[in-house]
């Protein structure tokens, strides 16, 4: 029986997700990058391992794990690869692609044992199937699709003798810099967003956000007209350019609703929505809409909030 | 410095996209735009050319009327233009539009190309990889700062945490977030001189890129079914008179948040 090979660049809740989607189409080899990512996919019910230890992977850009991915993948038969589709494995996946001389999906949330996948398109209002047509199947699959589920394995691992090669070193990573999560659970983790606009008006206002998000246990996002006006920092933009989050409650303050922010939110189990202009296009997809100045309405909601409690 | 910019025409995101009866695009009728990551694209290569002199060229695949795309960056300020038109790329997937890009780029002297990070109709965000993988180039992807230091280009690689700094030699293909700049505006003296510039228009066989391999016949990805999204239906919307935080607490009792 032919194998589905998952990528593992990490221990995230990601790659488990995508480790859990392939062991529902078959038996699963995992290619994994380093300790914590190996320990993972034997968490998550890999049947075989490859173990990619080389020296100088994260020294340069992308390049050498999309090689040592390729170096794993040529010359076997699979039924699928698949990559969490993250940046990066994009474009491991691209690279894979041209590689192999095989078709790729990207940002599939579903994948079937034939092969087909689930795209959501046009800020996701069109549902597609598709499938790649000739080759392998190659598909990143979007953070969220299913939901992880340990299943413990103890997969024969295999070391993988891969030395980065000359090709793979034109791009030199001189540092990355990582900004503290801070306090509140993450955007893409968070059950409850409170997001702010434009309307909050300013950076100090914001901490009437950040009252509402902490009093739900939330996440703070931002639209990006709200991060343009530097109320708040980039890397909590919601939208098309920013993060795509998908939690049970989406609370939009002082946010239009345009389709680019649209595009981050809308699979939002619940939405509601706080704007005074009453034709905002926010309402139109909002479960619960409070027309209404937000500077008197959360203040009155933290207040309720506190009584309830 | 040479600098090519790719940009793509795609439906307006802000009106009602749809795909065709092949399953494409609907790219008829005048709803197309450029993509809008790309005017942060030539935005870059207009002001690396104003740090370093050179020329910027555009380049594009895609159908007759991507001329008015391509027209828009001329009087943004780019120099020339590169159109690949021809009946036979309609239907191609990724890796055919990279062999196509890759062609017309190895036609021409370039020191840098720049892109979006990602279109904005199918927004696979893939094809600078493509293209690295093609011509052999560096990729330095999602760039919100640029710098070019001789024959070394320095990019900040903007990530959801944080950012990486990147660097390699040129040649090199960079491709932007719109954390980068902000896009200028086409003054009108620039609309006037754009009429006058050139525009090269190349079929596949002026690249020799066989029609076989492009285009629907040579796809190896292929689109099944398409339907639409129920619409999200407008829930309760209720007008604060003074109770309106009080209300919107029943609601998100009621739905067990509170
Ligand atoms: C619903 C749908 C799903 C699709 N799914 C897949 C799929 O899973 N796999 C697949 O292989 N193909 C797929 N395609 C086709 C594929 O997206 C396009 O044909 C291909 O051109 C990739 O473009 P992109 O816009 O996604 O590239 P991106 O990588 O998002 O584009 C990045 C940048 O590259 C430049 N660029 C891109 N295209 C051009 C161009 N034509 N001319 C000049 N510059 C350009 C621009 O600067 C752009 O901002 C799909 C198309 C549709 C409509
Ligand atoms: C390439 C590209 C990518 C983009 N990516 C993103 C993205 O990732 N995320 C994103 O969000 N946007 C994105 N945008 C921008 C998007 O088009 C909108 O400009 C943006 O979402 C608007 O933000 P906003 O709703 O906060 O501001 P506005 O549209 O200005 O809306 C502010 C709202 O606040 C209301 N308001 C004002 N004061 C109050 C008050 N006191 N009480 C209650 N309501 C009040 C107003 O009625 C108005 O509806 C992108 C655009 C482009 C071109």
């Amino acid at each position: 029986m032919s194998q589905i090979l998952v990528y593992v660049p990490d221990n995230s809740r990601h790659s488990a997700e995508v480790l859990t989607l392939a062991r529902g189409l078959g038996e699963v080899a995992a290619a994994a990058f380093g300790d914590e990512a190996a320990s993972l996919a034997a968490e998550y019910g890999a049947a075989s391992l490859y173990k990619v230890d080389a020296d100088g992977l994260d020294d340069y850009f992308v390049a050498p794990k999309a090689e040592a991915l390729a170096s794993i993948a040529e010359g076997k038969e699979w039924q699928a690869v698949l990559v969490p589709s993250t940046d990066e494995g994009k474009a491991v996946a691209a690279r894979l692609a041209v590689k192999l001389g095989t078709g790729f999906l990207t940002d599939v949330s579903a994948l079937d044992g034939e092969g087909v996948g689930t795209q959501e398109i046009f800020a996701g209002s069109r549902i597609v199937t598709s499938k790649v047509a000739k080759g392998v199947t190659v598909a990143t699959v979007k953070a969220g699709s299913v939901a992880a589920e340990a299943a413990p394995s103890e997969p024969a691992a295999e070391a993988v003798d891969y030395t980065v090669g000359d090709d793979a070193k034109k791009v030199a990573v001189l540092e990355t810099v990582e900004e503290p999560p801070g306090d509140r659970p993450g955007l893409t983790e968070a059950d409850i967003v409170v997001s702010g606009g434009r309307g909050v008006g300013s950076a100090e206002n914001f901490s009437l956000i950040e009252k509402v998000a902490d009093a739900f246990g939330g996440a703070v996002g931002a639209s990006r007209a709200a991060v343009d006006s530097g109320y708040y920092p980039h890397k909590f933009q919601v939208g098309q350019t920013g993060t795509t989050v998908s939690p049970q409650l989406y609370v939009a303050a002082g946010i239009s609703g345009a389709i680019q922010h649209r595009a981050g939110m809308q699979t939002s189990k619940t939405i509601v929505a706080v704007n005074k202009d009453s034709d905002a296009p926010i309402f139109s997809m909002a479960d619960y809409g409070v027309v209404g100045d937000l500077f008197n309405v959360l203040p009155q909601l933290l207040e309720e909030v506190e009584k309830r409690k | 410095m040479d600098i090519v910019v790719l940009v793509k025409q795609v439906p307006d995101s802000g009106l009602e996209r749809n795909l065709n009866a092949e399953k494409r695009v609907d790219r008829d009728g005048s709803n197309n735009v450029m993509g809008e990551l790309d005017e942060y694209a030539v935005e870059a290569a207009l002001q690396l050319k104003e740090q370093h002199d050179g020329t910027v060229t555009v380049l594009t695949v895609g159908p007759d009327q991507a001329t008015e795309t391509i027209r828009k960056v001329l009087a943004m300020g780019a120099d020339q233009a590169v159109h690949v038109s021809d009946e036979a790329v309609a239907g191609s997937d990724a890796l055919a539009t990279a062999q196509i890009l890759a062609a017309a780029l190895g036609r021409a002297n370039w020191d840098l190309v720049l892109a979006g990070a990602e279109s904005t109709d199918s927004g696979m965000g893939v094809m600078t990889h493509l293209l690295s993988a093609h011509t052999g180039a560096a990729a330095l992807t999602g760039a919100r700062k640029i710098e070019i230091d001789g024959s070394t280009v320095t990019v900040e690689h903007q990530k959801d945490n944080g950012y990486s700094k990147l660097q390699a030699q040129l040649p090199a293909i960079v491709s932007v977030w719109d954390t980068i700049n902000t896009p200028r505006y086409p003054s009108l003296k620039g609309i006037m001189a754009a009429k006058r510039k050139k525009i090269e228009v190349l079929s596949l066989s002026d690249l020799g890129v066989d029609a076989s391999a492009v285009g629907a016949a040579g796809a190896s990805t292929e689109v099944l079914t398409v339907e639409s999204r129920p619409e999200r239906s407008a829930g309760t919307i209720v007008t604060d008179e003074g109770e309106g935080g009080r209300s919107l607490a029943e609601f998100l009792a009621s739905e067990k948040f509170i």
